[in-house]
């Protein structure tokens, strides 16, 4: 080469170790920093010295402020400099720096002059740095600057421009909105990352005008583009239009034809922009489909890693919704199972699985097996958890697929893995009856060299309760017997409790089961002996578990369906006394976030000391013992359920008033935290008149005034109702607040004597159904819905009418009826046109209550809605009706 | 709200995943430790894959990388799951060859340290604050190189004939060798 780039560096001879910068120390560097405040500037050693402040930096060593504002300060000497490459240098090292708004101003006026330079790079430059660090006031000064800068010839400068444009508009967006002028022209500039800049600007300034962006995007859409980078933009611009829109009359898509074209561009960029906008539109049809899964296709097998995986990425969404779509690359997919990089084999596995048909399952199994040795287990999760699923919609290839789940179940893997491929075993299991045998042989098998205590007890426990109703019982009592022999006192206490069920299932094994638990008897740890102990007494009829047959099984297999969180608070608060721990009284309502505590803790000094222990304590164990300390209310029995507080007033008016409504069987408590924002007044007996004519059942009973309110410490009246036992009455309540203002003087705090009786309207509050409805979920629904009485199940179907989508009208049906949704459902997927939603909840009376909703949508956004309930009661199921029939 | 196509990060490691030149551009990193952890496990990701021809794709955490080897160095540029692969790709493949024009081709990690200055320059001028500032590699190689302070060195727009003729000669022959 003519001339080497390769610096010659002066010190180079005293470097001869390989690395310029070993030994570098930040000390030693900000010494040589001195160098920028000679009056001789030598800009090659200036550079050289920066550098090595940015190399520090850079290493992720950082400056103290003293430091900083010390290197800042000479660095700013450096102006006089006419040097371009050590100029290039400051400008990186003011960046880095981030000076101080004190700090700026001292190279501002620097800056400035840059910017007006002769030279291009100097401008742009200036105009980077100036952007990053100045505030409001330095901008009003250089606006001109940056406005001519904009439409400048020369495009870096343009760019600078804009990009700080980008920058700014998140501080100064009303300044930088005034450039739209400039902007626009820039738009059409034939420098393509202008284009690109000036149009992402353009749309950030206009973003929240709908109108605006729509024109933008129809008059570029028709041709003037030419940056592939813009062209992405315009896409996404495009694609949020038609979000935005929707289908119109003739049910043509706005913009369809735009990125349908975009699919023909050269660059593969815009192609796949284009390509994934078309297959995330809503409710895409496979005819606007197909265009788009043909270029992708086309990618599959392109000889760029990264245009492999862009595209089989995508094509793994689209199979999520449209499986059918896809299924034409199924071939070009099936070669990319030996691709080099793990991340694309792995996407086109899976959605393999997603697209496949019954006849392939066996070949894609087979050539899966060899593929699961050579990858990692992060993606060995990701295809069983698609192997699960394949299997849940082809049960008859239950048998293949279950082999090969045991395979891989047998090799080498992480905990994570394992309970992946465990957990997907138990689920065919539960689902597929013809699987369960085969399904509990290779879990047997598994846990005889099972590492992992957590898949040992978990596995003991699923064979506890469905190994009894296979036909051959007694093969696995091997297997858990080896259990008690082997392994560590965890596993060997969940093998007892296997061992029992057994024992109380199968008559003919139970003599023999009795001599194994004997065995136990002489185990060396505590639990397990204790279990044993508890199951031999159980099962020869000694205990009182139960008279008959029937509560003993109930004991053994009985679900436990009391949230540990709430069971762990309520034994925390638990005193040791005479009274022993009562498993009923803890609360099954699941409180996803538990409330402030200083909303229930500001009052009641008099009542026992509250649970102020840990944040773990529910909000309804708060409510509960304060209101039990307020004899009026301690007769109500117990609390059901407290709704989450209402607010009845805006924000910011001068009382902030909310309220909650605590259910009793037979009495309704509203709960009233009220809170004074006015420091000049002081409130006294303050009370809620409430009107409760259109609330027939309800008679108040009782209203307990709060004495004084004073500013800013929020304070608590009730207001109690009586209604019929048991019975879910619902009614709307208008609501005063009645009171005392004395005026206060903030100064002294001093009170007057004399009050002035005044009162402050609120708004309405409503007792719904919901309100008579506990969130309890089950731990498997399928399991719960089954072992309810069918007589007890009601069905009916309603019209739900218009719809904005299918998620809407799910939620709005939840929030009716205020139940839990179980297992994920209340989640729509996108674009789908029918859903199933599965909600469980403990309704007044304690009644359990399961729903299975059915949803699906209609062309004209018409939802159709079937719902069966079965409950404890089926007065209950009808009841449920009628509040949805009533919602 | 539709978003700008934007960058993370762009890291330049040694063949033991040491730092020779980051930028970051986001907060998903907040401090010195979690950025080293996050170049760890993207180093010990990808130092199996034979980037050196093509760039290379790797997803994880919730973010895209994009890399290239070259010698002794490994190129990473990294951005939100919901990128524009191809994108992000053309960011990596821009600063890349930059940075092969600015060493003349020769990129390894010390002839990088010892021009430490251009790569930050070039750094610079591929990404500013995570929106992408150039994506043709001779522009920013011009960048850099008009500003680079050695008079000797015209910028590459102005080489002379016989210099372009070297380097065209040069690209021919890799172009055979590939």
């Amino acid at each position: 080469m003519a001339q080497p780039m390769l610096k010659k560096d002066d010190d180079r001879d005293d470097e001869v170790d390989y690395h310029p910068f070993f030994g570098i120390e930040k000390g030693a560097v900000l010494q040589e920093a001195r160098v920028f405040n000679d009056p001789q500037i030598d800009p090659r050693r200036c550079s050289q010295v920066i550098t090595k402040v940015l190399y520090i930096l850079n290493q992720g060593d950082t400056l103290t402020q003293i430091e900083g504002t010390e290197v800042f300060f000479s660095v700013t000497k450096l102006f006089q400099s006419k040097d371009p490459g050590l100029r290039r240098m400051m400008y990186l090292m003011i960046k880095e720096l981030s000076p101080s708004a004190g700090e700026v101003i001292m190279v501002t006026s620097s800056l400035m002059k840059d910017m007006n330079s002769k030279t291009d790079m100097y401008r742009a430059n200036a105009i980077r740095v100036l952007s990053r660090i100045i505030d409001g006031t330095i901008l009003a000064q250089i606006e001109r600057y940056l406005k001519q800068a904009i439409v400048d010839k020369n495009p870096v400068v343009a760019s600078a421009a804009l990009v700080s444009g980008i920058h700014l508009l998140q501080t100064s967006p009303e300044v930088v909105k005034r450039w739209s002028n400039e902007v626009q022209e820039a738009v059409q500039s034939r420098a393509s990352l202008v284009q690109f800049h000036a149009l992402a600007l353009l749309y950030q300034i206009r973003q929240h005008d709908r109108l605006a962006v729509t024109k933008l995007v129809t008059s570029l859409t028709k041709g003037s583009v030419r940056s592939p980078l813009a062209q992405c933009l315009l896409i996404r611009y495009a694609s949020q239009v038609i979000r935005e829109s929707g289908a119109n009359q003739a049910g043509e898509r706005p913009h369809f034809d735009y990125l349908e074209s975009c699919l023909r561009h050269k660059a593969e960029m815009v192609i796949l922009e284009a390509a994934r906008a078309i297959t995330e539109l809503s409710g895409v049809t496979s005819r606007e489909l197909t265009p788009a899964i043909t270029v992708l296709q086309l990618f599959l097998s392109s000889s760029k890693p990264v245009l492999r995986f862009a595209a089989v990425r995508t094509l793994n969404k689209v199979a999520m919704t449209h499986p059918l779509a896809v299924t034409n690359c199924n071939i070009d997919m099936e070669s990319l199972i030996s691709d080099s990089n793990r991340s694309i084999a792995t996407l086109a596995i899976t959605t393999l699985l997603k697209t496949g048909n019954e006849s392939s399952v066996d070949r894609l199994m087979k050539q899966i097996t060899n593929f699961m040795a050579d990858i990692a287990d992060e993606f060995k999760i990701v295809v069983v958890d698609a192997i699960r699923s394949l299997c849940l919609k082809f049960p008859l290839k239950y048998r293949s697929l279950m082999n090969f789940l045991s395979n891989i179940l047998r090799e080498e893997g992480g905990f994570e893995y394992k309970k992946a491929i465990v957990d997907s075993i138990v689920t065919l299991i539960r689902d597929i009856p013809e699987a369960k045998e085969i399904g509990l042989f290779h879990l047997c098998e598994f846990i005889e060299d099972c590492e992992f205590t957590y898949l040992s007890t978990q596995i003991l426990h699923l064979m506890g309760n469905e190994g009894p109703r296979t036909s051959d019982p007694s093969k696995y009592i091997r297997y858990v017997y080896n259990r008690v022999i082997l392994e560590n006192a965890t596993v060997r206490a969940a093998a007892v409790s296997t061992l029992a069920k057994f024992g109380a299932l199968v008559d003919s094994l139970k003599p023999r089961i009795f001599v194994l638990l004997r065995r136990c008897l002489f185990d060396s740890d505590d639990e397990v002996r204790d279990r044993a102990t508890l199951y031999l007494k159980v099962l020869g009829g000694e205990a009182v578990v139960g008279e008959t047959e029937k509560e003993t099984n109930e004991f053994l297999f009985g679900s436990f369906d009391i949230p540990l969180v709430n069971l762990e608070a309520s034994l925390k608060n638990y005193e040791p006394s005479e009274t022993p721990f009562d498993i009923s009284s803890v609360p099954r309502e699941v409180r996803s976030q538990p409330l402030a505590e200083k909303k229930a803790a500001g009052k009641k000094p008099t009542g026992p000391t509250g649970p102020t222990s840990g944040p773990v304590v529910s909000a309804i164990d708060a409510y509960e013992k304060s209101l039990s300390s307020i004899p009026e209310f301690a007769a109500f029995g117990k609390l059901f359920k407290s709704s989450a507080p209402v607010e009845l007033t805006e924000a910011e008016t001068e009382y902030a008033v909310s309220v909650v409504k605590h259910i009793y069987d037979g009495h309704v408590i509203l709960q009233f935290n009220c809170s004074n924002t006015i420091p000049e007044q002081l409130l006294e007996n303050v009370t809620v008149l409430i009107d409760a004519s259109e609330a027939e059942d309800f008679a108040e009973v009782y209203t307990k005034p709060l004495r004084s309110l004073p500013y800013d410490s929020p304070g608590q009246t009730f207001v109690a109702f009586e209604k019929p036992d048991g019975v879910p009455a619902v009614g709307k309540f208008s609501n005063i607040l009645k009171f005392i203002v004395k005026e206060v003087d903030p100064a002294s705090g001093e009170v007057e004597e004399d009050g002035v009786e005044d009162e402050y309207q609120l708004e309405e509050l409503e007792v719904t159904y919901a309100d008579y409805m506990l969130k309890v979920p089950v731990s498997n629904f399928r399991n719960a819905w089954e072992s309810m009485d069918p007589e007890s199940e009601r069905v009916d179907e309603y019209g739900l009418g218009a719809r904005e989508s299918l998620a809407e009208a799910v939620n709005a049906v939840i929030s009716i009826l205020g139940m839990h949704p179980c297992e994920g459902t209340e989640v729509v997927a996108n674009n789908s046109r029918s859903h199933t939603c599965l909600l469980s909840g403990v309704f007044i009376g304690n009644v359990k209550v399961l729903v299975r909703l059915s949803f699906g949508i209609s062309g004209p956004k018409e939802v159709a809605m079937k719902l069966a309930v079965r409950s404890d009661d089926p007065d209950v199921s009808d009841r449920i009706h009628e509040i949805v029939a009533s919602g | 709200m539709a978003t700008l196509p934007s960058v993370k990060n762009i890291l330049v490691l040694d063949s033991e995943g040491k730092r020779v030149a980051v930028k970051y551009y986001t907060d998903d990193w907040p401090s010195v430790s979690s950025k080293l952890a996050f170049e760890k496990s993207v180093f010990t990701k990808t130092m199996k894959i034979n980037a050196r021809n093509e760039a290379d794709i790797v997803m994880f955490d919730g973010h895209i990388v994009i890399f290239k080897f070259i010698q002794d160095l490994h190129f990473f540029v990294t951005g939100g799951d919901d990128e524009n692969e191809l994108i992000l790709a053309s960011v990596l493949q821009g600063f890349f060859d930059a940075v092969g024009t600015i060493l003349r081709n020769n990129v390894e990690k010390r002839t990088a340290l010892e021009n430490l200055d251009l790569i930050y320059l070039c750094l610079d001028e591929v990404v500013d604050g995570g929106m992408i500032l150039e994506t043709d590699a001779s522009v920013i190689a011009d960048k850099v190189s008009s500003a680079s302070g050695l008079e000797a060195m015209a910028p590459f727009s102005e080489q002379t004939l016989s210099q372009a003729f070297a380097v065209a000669r040069e690209h021919f022959a890799r172009s055979l060798l590939k």
